[in-house]
């Protein structure tokens, strides 16, 4: 059985939880209080992903970066491969909130949108 | 030059906007708001990460995408605005002076002016560290417009003092740029930043957080080399023999930040010593008539939803004024009192008469309390007692008003605000 150690990261209460696992398997949450505590702590240990957020270089627009996420969550895991896709990118102008400047990023399956306008 | 609009913003940043939209849809139409940047948007323009928007929109939005909703408003809304004009001056009556590289100085009278210059981080010079003052310190958000706007690291080997929302956000922002973030060091024994800030941008890295420590010595003669960290005992005092030399080329400092009022003082504005903002009364306005604060400059908020929500109140009530419904709201004042616990109130005052139907008075508390109650005392009488899980003085707190309650008590003199534990 193995345990991990986890903060919950729903509200300033900050509850401490322990997860028992057995072969990637959740057996058992405890130190939660609330409902969103234990399905926090359940998808961090099986499938735990984030948004990333960014900048890409621009040229043409007059700004030297345009700011950027994956357009949803990623395997945390994957995290460093999809910042070496993005840090290898230069973008032209005009780019409008929204535009997709990487498709497929770091073969996730998502892509990398624009959050700002340039140009 | 002497310009004439119905109401003057001052910052078009979150607060300028909202303020902008509402008094625009309130149906005024001579509105114009002054930015120094060269786009609106503000600070949300570096704030390149997400979690914006949750409370407004219903939706997890980055900063600038925040920013922008309310820019496509104040565009669609055709409500004027002039970019890179820095305002050097507003009087008590009202009359703005500013200036930019196109009109020159010029001056603007106003019917009203709404306040919305933000806030600033407190600087190295205000958090007495000793050492030498080499190149290469930062305050987190300078930092952040390095990275997110101007395309450039400063450093590679970062310490991080204080562990403010910005810090530990900076933490995250320069480890995934390829930056080693040694530690983040926080005075206080509990950190100043959302949970989720702490478990994201600090446990997913690695990142250590020592509460209770803070810098004692600063090393570098023309760039830093290194900081030395010690613990500090429970009156914050550096514990001889606790220090700690980390080598970096790099230390961003994320201590607080402070309302910019420079420009509420020239005008008269009473400022409060709590919050370093202008005092206020239900509508937003200070004690100068037809002066109004909203956003950051009159206190510092955690939520940028929150800001958008109080600006839009203060540009409502302006529009108010424009049109003549209220000439002065002066009237009958009732006192807002912060005790035992809760550490300032806004807005300090109010006129029943003036008040909408339901007021949010914000307020923040000095100390974490754990299943505490909020209590309202309406003079010596107990009106509300609301139990909470967690209050903490990062995460600023609410209560509702009601109007007609309040009518119900024709001699009420003082309003007061409690925190009571069990």
């Amino acid at each position: 059985m193995e345990k991990r150690e986890l903060i919950c990261i729903g509200c300033p209460m900050g509850c401490r939880m322990t997860v028992e696992m057995d072969g990637g398997e959740v057996k058992s949450v405890s130190g939660y209080t609330c409902p969103r505590g234990k399905t926090y702590a359940e998808k961090e240990v099986t499938n735990p992903t984030r948004i990333v957020t960014s900048t890409v270089r621009v040229t043409g627009g007059g700004k030297e970066r345009v700011s950027c996420k994956t357009a949803s969550d990623i395997p945390k895991n994957k995290i460093a491969a999809v910042m070496a896709e993005i840090n290898a990118v230069t973008v032209t102008a005009p780019i409008k909130i929204g535009d997709v400047l990487i498709e497929n990023v770091g073969a996730t399956g998502v892509d990398i949108v624009a959050t700002a306008n340039a140009g | 030059m002497m310009m004439q609009y119905d109401i003057v913003i001052v910052g078009g940043g979150p607060a300028g906007l909202a303020a902008a939209v509402a008094a625009k849809e309130s149906g005024c139409d001579s509105i114009l708001i002054l930015e120094r940047d060269n786009e609106l948007g503000g600070i949300l323009n570096q704030c390149i990460h997400n979690g914006f928007g949750l409370h407004t929109f219903k939706e997890e939005l980055t900063g600038p995408e925040y920013a922008d909703r309310f820019i496509q408003q104040v565009k669609e809304l055709q409500i004027e605005y002039k970019l890179n004009t820095m305002v050097m001056d507003i009087s008590p009556e009202r009359v703005v002076t500013a200036m930019n590289r196109d009109d020159g100085m010029f001056l603007i009278t106003a019917k009203e002016v709404i306040l919305a210059m933000g806030c600033r981080e407190r600087p190295r010079g205000a958090l007495n560290i000793p050492g030498y003052r080499p190149a290469g310190i930062f305050s987190a958000g300078t930092a952040q417009r390095l990275v997110n706007i101007e395309g450039w690291m400063p450093g590679k080997e970062v310490v991080i003092l204080g562990s403010g929302d910005i810090g530990l956000i900076m933490a995250r922002r320069m480890t995934l740029e390829g930056a080693t973030v040694k530690l983040v060091a926080e005075l206080m024994p509990y950190s100043g930043g959302l949970k989720r800030n702490i478990v994201q941008c600090l446990d997913d890295f690695d990142i250590p957080l020592k509460l209770s420590h803070t810098v004692v010595d600063i090393e570098g003669k023309e760039h830093i080399t290194a900081v030395t960290i010690a613990q500090v005992d429970e009156n914050c005092r550096p514990i001889k023999g606790t220090e700690e030399r980390y080598t970096c080329d790099c230390l961003l400092l994320s201590c607080g930040l402070i309302p910019e009022n420079e420009l509420s003082t020239s005008a008269g504005v009473e400022l409060s010593r709590v919050t370093g903002g202008p005092v206020v009364n239900e509508s937003l306005e200070t004690n100068i008539k037809g002066v109004f604060a909203c956003g950051n400059v009159l206190h510092v908020h955690d939520l940028v939803d929150y800001v958008s929500e109080e600006a839009k109140k203060a540009g409502e009530t302006a529009a108010k004024y424009v049109r003549g419904e209220i000439t002065d709201n002066r009237g009958k004042t009732i006192a807002i009192r912060a005790e035992s616990g809760v550490r300032y109130t806004v807005p300090t005052t109010l006129n029943p008469d003036a008040m909408d139907d339901l007021l949010t008075v914000r307020f923040r508390v000095g100390d974490v309390y754990k299943d505490a109650y909020v209590s309202v005392y309406f003079d010596g009488e107990r009106v509300q007692h609301k139990k909470k899980r967690i209050i903490a003085p990062g995460e600023m707190e609410q209560v509702i008003l009601q109007k007609k309650q309040i009518m119900q008590y024709p001699e009420l003199s003082a309003i007061t605000l409690k925190v009571e534990e069990v």
